[in-house]
């Protein structure tokens, strides 16, 4: 197993006076699968490629086992990248884009002709050797990258979007073909993707990212259930956030008051400190919104929306200054019908009420 | 089913309509005169005769203008490949802006008329010229050199002449290669020497060859530099012809010479065709798509082996020349690369340039300028024969733009969006007037117009500019019609828009702009031709380049600098307005 942990400190990359990458720090372990999951242009490609070495950091530092590396250049990191448009060369064959690698690595030609086979057998197409990249359709094409880039054994291998381009299906099952392959080779790798689902199933920890810097940086459950601000919240699955001031703070626990004085209630927090009279929002995942029990708050059945495993119930409050709230349950056939116009009572349990701060979090 | 055949049949008819008025266009004026002056060379007194090519292969003096001709075109090609690869190669990958400014110069140069350049070139290197004054100051001569007529100041003209045309046809294809695979070969671990001779340069190969013929070819045919920078040891295949027509009216001998060129040229492109596929030629095929190349196995590993080479080479004298590499940012082109093609575009526009002083100055054209007088444009204004030949090259030049947009712009349409049956076929064809020499197609048009009364008149040398720029028309607006969503006339047509009111509120309104650009185009080409008006123009009416060309070959003087400067000038403007056009219609 070859795998090396990568170390980054106060890394900083500007482009004239905008700052496409805010000083950042971040710790990936040996043999880890770490995404970087954030909408368009918020720094994920910026921060690959200053990884890689295809761009120059203004500021900070980067360490691979501990050895700096920052200004060492593409060619001698040892680190596999796979491009978001496969970046195959056109004029070589499978077998030459995947032998290339080990050509510059001056491994005799037949040596490198057998363990561009074993690549290709582990990417599961052996018979396309001698074909020419244009001939691969676009998931052969995906998986040929991966062979080029796992043929050399790097210890880091960094990933931008690699599936952008597939349609869904095929999207799915070269996901698990990429856990496989990491889970074969045990080697580290630092995964991009704006897709939060993607993100979620594949990942031991996720590193959120928003203009040019780190949002959240935790395990997956820890980003879904303990979201540290709003943005997180919202970016990783639907939400129902309600507006809510801390009354008092006991270890874990909050008692909160909902949208003005309305009603009391409970609430855990984010793993951040609150104080009293703060004003915050609570979330709360419409899974865990449940429907006739509890009875927190009362509403009015707006809309239903089945989709197939999940039925979603959209919900105005009857309480002013509450935004639509959106509640899902597994599809059940023949469950009772919902009536538009219906009168609902709602509520949650407190462990499934999470405070986080209205501003950033701190 | 009657429908349906009565439909097809209008389908049918509508697209010999469009494609109708090119093929005439060129048959009529492309293909039988061509043919007329091949047929005369053959054709005697008392029919068939080889006379003529027993006269031409009799003693070794037309066959020793062939070779120097072929050896001028060689050296011009190579230096032109060689040196307009780095600029090709630094303007594709530099910023939007940047890249605006280098292509700025290089366009400039390209569309500065070649005799204002050569006439520039005269006056640079003349006795009392910029560069002998530059040595005699420096101390390096201590008396003027001569340094026209002679091989080397042909070389300087003919490169200064057609390198623009060699770095746009690399630039054509280094635009689409995609910059992230050099990139990924270092992720791959190749040095930078290694990415780029096995990765970069592989696939700008296509470019380089079809520079290498497009530059080749249009070197064999021509006649300005070599006439006004050469001596008599300079003298190349097209001057013999012009001899021949004006001199002694023998157009048998004339038929003979231009087989002769005509059949090299051939050569050329058959064995191009060989090697590398004529498809590759337009260029504008992604090499992602580009087959690879028809050589056979030893070659390409050969080839191979000398990449690798090459690449190592390169890395070890990276290596040895710099240590401070390490914080350079590895997109960024280096210094002497930048120094390099700044220089050479310096170069490229430099002569002209340096004539503007010359053009206010009282001094003759000796360097430096001195005094100032407008005196020179005066002459020019008040001189109907200049003013003649500038009304009749803008009438000459908008006729020609308007006929070849005409007739270009459906045989695009019917290229592009309708499957006729060899549709390579018709843009060889179309394209023909691109590959035979301008020289041929001139004398076969001046010997069909001398039978039809059309020597001297604008309407020949409308039509006769219109055959040499309607391919520009057709490719141009090819491309535009390939990017055009089609899906928009078809949602026109579901918004209750019938095929002619869908042209005339989407469509045109759309293409207008890559419209107006192949108009530009044509109207450049044909306010530049010299060669086709050499004889069309037949002695009276000249063009603006008929004139400039009497004068410039009767004597040297300011006035002709003063002419220079406001063609440089106008012409400017034109590209100035034509990119702005180009960029109004990609922001779209
Ligand atoms: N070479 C560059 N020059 C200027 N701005 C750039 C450059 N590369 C990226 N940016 C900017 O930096 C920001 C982050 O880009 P990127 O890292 O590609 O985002 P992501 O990959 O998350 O979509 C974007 O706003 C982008 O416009
Ligand atoms: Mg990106």
């Amino acid at each position: 197993m070859v795998s090396s942990s990568l170390c980054i400190r106060e890394l900083c990359k500007r482009y004239g006076d905008f700052v496409a990458l805010a000083p950042t720090s971040l710790d990936v372990a040996k043999g880890e699968f770490l995404t970087l999951l954030g909408p368009s242009g918020s720094g994920k490609t910026t921060l690959l490629s200053l990884i890689a070495g295809l761009a120059q950091p203004d500021e900070g530092q980067i360490l691979i086992d501990d050895a700096d590396v920052t200004h060492s250049p593409a060619y001698d990191r040892d680190i596999g990248v796979v491009f978001q448009n496969y970046a195959l060369f056109p004029h070589m064959t499978i077998e030459d884009n995947i032998a290339f690698p080990l050509k510059m690595r001056k491994v005799s030609d037949a040596e490198a002709r057998r363990r561009a086979g074993e690549a290709l057998e582990t990417v599961r197409l052996p018979h396309v050797a001698k074909r020419y990249p244009r001939e691969l359709s676009g998931g052969q094409q995906q998986r040929i990258a991966l062979a080029r880039c796992i043929v050399y054994r790097p210890a880091i291998i960094l990933m931008d979007e690699p599936l952008g381009a597939l349609d869904k299906k095929l999207r799915d099952q070269m996901q698990l073909e990429i856990k496989r392959i990491h889970r074969e080779l045990g080697t580290t790798i630092v995964y991009v993707t704006h897709d939060q689902e993607e993100a979620m199933t594949m990942s031991d920890r996720i590193c959120l990212m928003n203009a040019g810097a780190i949002e959240q940086l935790g395990t997956p459950q820890d980003l879904y259930f303990r979201p540290r601000s709003l943005f997180v919240a919202d970016f990783l699955g639907e939400s129902n956030l309600l507006s809510a001031t801390v009354r008092g703070v006991d270890g874990e626990g909050l008692d909160i008051v909902l949208a003005e004085q309305l009603a009391a209630s409970r609430a855990v927090g984010n793993g951040s400190r609150f104080a009293a009279g703060e004003p915050i929002k609570v979330m709360v995942r419409p899974q865990n919104l449940l429907v006739g029990e509890g009875g927190q708050l009362s509403g009015r059945l707006t809309d239903v929306m089945i989709s197939g495993s999940l039925t979603r119930l959209y919900i105005a409050p009857e309480a002013a200054g509450l935004p639509q709230l959106v509640a899902a349950h597994p599809t059940r056939s023949g469950s009772p019908p919902y009536e538009i116009g219906q009168r609902l009572s709602l509520g949650w349990h407190a462990a499934d009420a999470v405070a986080i701060h209205e501003g950033k979090g701190i | 089913m009657a429908t349906m055949r009565a439909i097809s049949q209008r389908l049918g008819w509508t697209r010999a309509a469009m494609g109708a008025p090119l093929v005439l266009l060129l048959v009529l004026f492309l293909v039988y005169p061509v043919g007329q002056l091949l047929l005369l060379s053959v054709h005697g007194d008392n029919g068939f005769t080889l006379a003529q090519y027993r006269q031409l292969f009799a003693s070794s003096v037309y066959l020793d203008v062939l070779l120097i001709t072929l050896k001028i075109s060689l050296v011009t090609t190579l230096v032109c490949v060689v040196t307009g690869y780095p600029i090709a190669y630094l303007i594709s990958g530099v910023g939007k802006e940047r890249k605006a400014t280098l292509l700025f110069w290089v366009l400039l140069s390209f569309w500065t008329s070649f005799l204002v350049r050569a006439f520039a070139w005269i006056v640079l290197l003349g006795r009392n010229g910029v560069i002998n004054k530059l040595l005699l100051w420096l101390g390096i001569i201590s008396s003027p050199a001569s340094l026209l007529y002679n091989f080397g100041s042909v070389l300087v003209g003919m490169v200064n002449a057609l390198l623009p045309l060699a770095v746009l046809t690399m630039l054509s294809v280094m635009e689409n290669i995609d910059r992230n695979l050099p990139r990924a070969a270092a992720t791959l671990g190749a040095r930078p020497g290694m990415a780029f001779w096995k990765i970069y340069f592989p696939l700008s190969l296509p470019g380089v060859a079809a520079a290498g013929i497009m530059v080749f070819v249009t070197a064999i045919g021509f006649f300005i530099v070599p006439a006004l920078l050469g001596g008599r040891r300079e003298t190349m295949i097209t001057q013999l012809i012009i001899d021949q027509v004006q001199q002694t009216m023998n157009w048998g001998f004339a038929g003979a010479i231009s087989v002769l060129l005509l059949v090299v040229v051939l050569i050329v492109f058959a064995a191009y065709d060989r090697l590398l596929g004529l498809s590759t030629m337009t260029g504008a095929s992604a090499p992602r798509n580009a087959k690879p190349s028809r050589l056979s196995g030893p070659v390409v590993r050969a080839g191979d082996a000398l990449l690798t080479l090459l690449g190592a080479i390169s890395d070890r004298i990276i290596l040895l020349l710099s240590s401070r590499r390490r914080d350079r940012n590895p997109d960024q082109a280096g210094m002497g690369l930048q120094a390099f093609v700044w220089t050479m575009l310096l170069v490229m526009s430099a002569p002209t340039i340096l004539m503007i002083p010359l053009s206010f100055g009282n001094g003759g054209l000796n360097w430096p300028p001195q005094g100032f007088t407008l005196h020179w444009y005066e002459t020019v204004l008040s001189s109907p024969v200049w003013t003649q030949a500038m009304l009749r090259s803008l009438l000459v030049g908008i006729g020609t733009g308007l006929l070849a947009m005409l007739i270009g712009t459906p045989a695009a349409f019917l290229l592009v969006r309708s499957d006729i049956s060899g549709k390579a076929a018709w843009l060889a064809f179309i394209l023909s007037p691109i590959v035979v020499p301008r020289m041929i197609i001139a004398v076969g048009l001046f010997y069909v117009f001398a039978r039809i009364g059309l020597v001297g008149s604008a309407v020949g040398l409308v039509l006769g500019h219109t055959v040499v720029a309607v391919p520009y028309v057709v490719i141009t607006m090819m491309a535009v019609l390939r990017n055009y969503d089609t899906r928009l006339d078809q949602a026109a047509q579901s918004l209750g828009a019938r095929p002619l009111a869908t042209l005339r509120y989407v469509t045109f309104p759309i293409l207008a702009a890559g419209m107006m650009s192949s108009f530009l185009f044509a109207f450049a080409t044909s306010f530049d031709e010299l060669t086709i008006a050499l004889f069309a123009t037949g002695g009276l009416n000249a063009t603006l380049p008929k004139q400039f060309w009497d004068e410039v070959t009767l004597q040297v003087s300011p006035v002709i600098a003063a002419v220079s400067t406001c063609l440089f000038v106008f012409m400017g403007l034109l590209i100035f307005v034509a990119e702005r056009l180009r960029r109004r219609a990609a922001a779209r």
